[in-house]
């Protein structure tokens, strides 16, 4: 049991630094939302291991099911050009920022890795209660200590959906409402037979027109191209 | 059975991964996957270390097991479905304004 326990673990990390690394390297960006379902996957298996049961479940359904389909919808949408060609501009200087990086974070974990081992005494997995990690364990703790972060997480999620929207319409919106403004400018001409319907308006047209036309240069075209 | 270590060594990796993922890379949609990796990495780290250290202290009194890491993974889990959602927004604006997804060519404030 315990050798099948470690051959669990050892096969779902590989399959973690091996989807990882899909990700990271992959030119094409439909081979890399793979690697990150291969490394969700493996990562929500390890928290099976670790007796997060309900966290497994949720990761499996948040990122494999939402996240990497949001990813490969956008990856499609854009077709061809979501993969950029390698250029070799820059690739020192990355290389040497990534490497660095690399290496001070391996460094570090090295010193904490002889740390830990010099101390000599390895922190022992607590054996877990049958219900630790499962719905019910989570939930009370997530209704009753964690109420607030929970609420305030459901506003996060409603802003960025909002917020999306607004991002991802963008200039078309813009662009639709100039081109209604054109609309609107051009429109004596264009709307002439619906004004003649509604009699108020036109009144209150009349009424309010050539003090616009002694302001501004487009209500006299206006006036004119409606006379005319 | 597998010592917090060798978890913790796993997503010390996972995060360089990550890190150098994000560093090199210039495609947006890579960076956006890598952050992932990374976000990934900690809540590794943090189930980790919750089932390690499940009772807070042997001497306190205490109604239950902790969830403390578990709870924490999960909002890292909600926050990340809203920057996802956001920032793929922001690379679908970013094609339609440039016509590439490199992070390099959105350079609208330079000059």
């Amino acid at each position: 049991m315990t050798a099948l326990g470690n051959l669990y673990f050892y096969v779902c990390a590989a399959a973690a630094l091996a989807g990882a690394l899909a990700v990271v390297a992959s030119k094409n960006p439909i081979r890399g939302a793979m690697g990150l379902l291969l490394l969700i996957l493996s990562v929500a298996g390890l928290f099976l291991a670790l007796h997060a049961q309900f966290l497994a479940a949720i990761q499996l359904i948040v990122y494999a099911g939402a996240i990497v389909v949001l990813f490969l919808f956008v990856i499609m949408l854009l077709g061809p050009s979501a993969s950029t060609p390698t250029d070799r501009r820059g690739l020192y200087t990355r290389a040497f920022g990534g490497g660095l990086f690399a290496l001070a974070s391996l460094g570090g974990m090295g010193l904490v890795v002889r740390a830990a081992i010099a101390a000599h005494h390895p922190l022992p997995m607590a054996s877990p209660s049958p219900v630790f990690g499962g719905i019910d364990a989570f939930g009370s703790v997530l209704f009753a200590d964690a109420l607030v972060p929970f609420e305030l997480s459901s506003a996060l999620l409603m802003v960025a959906v909002v917020g999306a929207i607004a991002v991802a319409k963008g200039r078309q919106g813009v662009k639709s409402l100039s081109s209604g403004e054109q609309r609107i400018a051009r429109a004596p001409v264009a709307a002439e037979p619906a004004r003649e319907t509604s009699g108020v308006f036109r009144h209150d047209v009349d009424a309010h027109e050539p003090a616009a036309d002694a302001a501004s240069p487009e209500g006299g075209r206006g006036l004119k191209e409606q006379a005319s | 059975m597998i010592p917090v270590e060798h978890y913790v060594l796993l997503s010390a990796l996972l995060f360089v991964i990550g890190g150098v993922g994000f560093l090199v890379r210039r495609n947006v949609l890579v960076t956006l996957m890598s952050i992932e990796v990374m976000l990934n990495a900690a809540n590794l780290a943090l189930v980790a270390f919750n089932r390690s250290r499940m009772w807070p202290s042997p001497t306190q009194t205490f109604a239950g097991p902790s969830h403390t890491g578990q709870v924490f993974a999960f909002f890292i889990i909600a926050a990340e479905a809203a920057e996802v959602a956001v920032g793929l927004a922001i690379v679908l604006s970013l094609y339609r304004l440039r016509r590439t997804v490199r992070s390099d060519e959105a350079d609208l404030l330079k000059n």
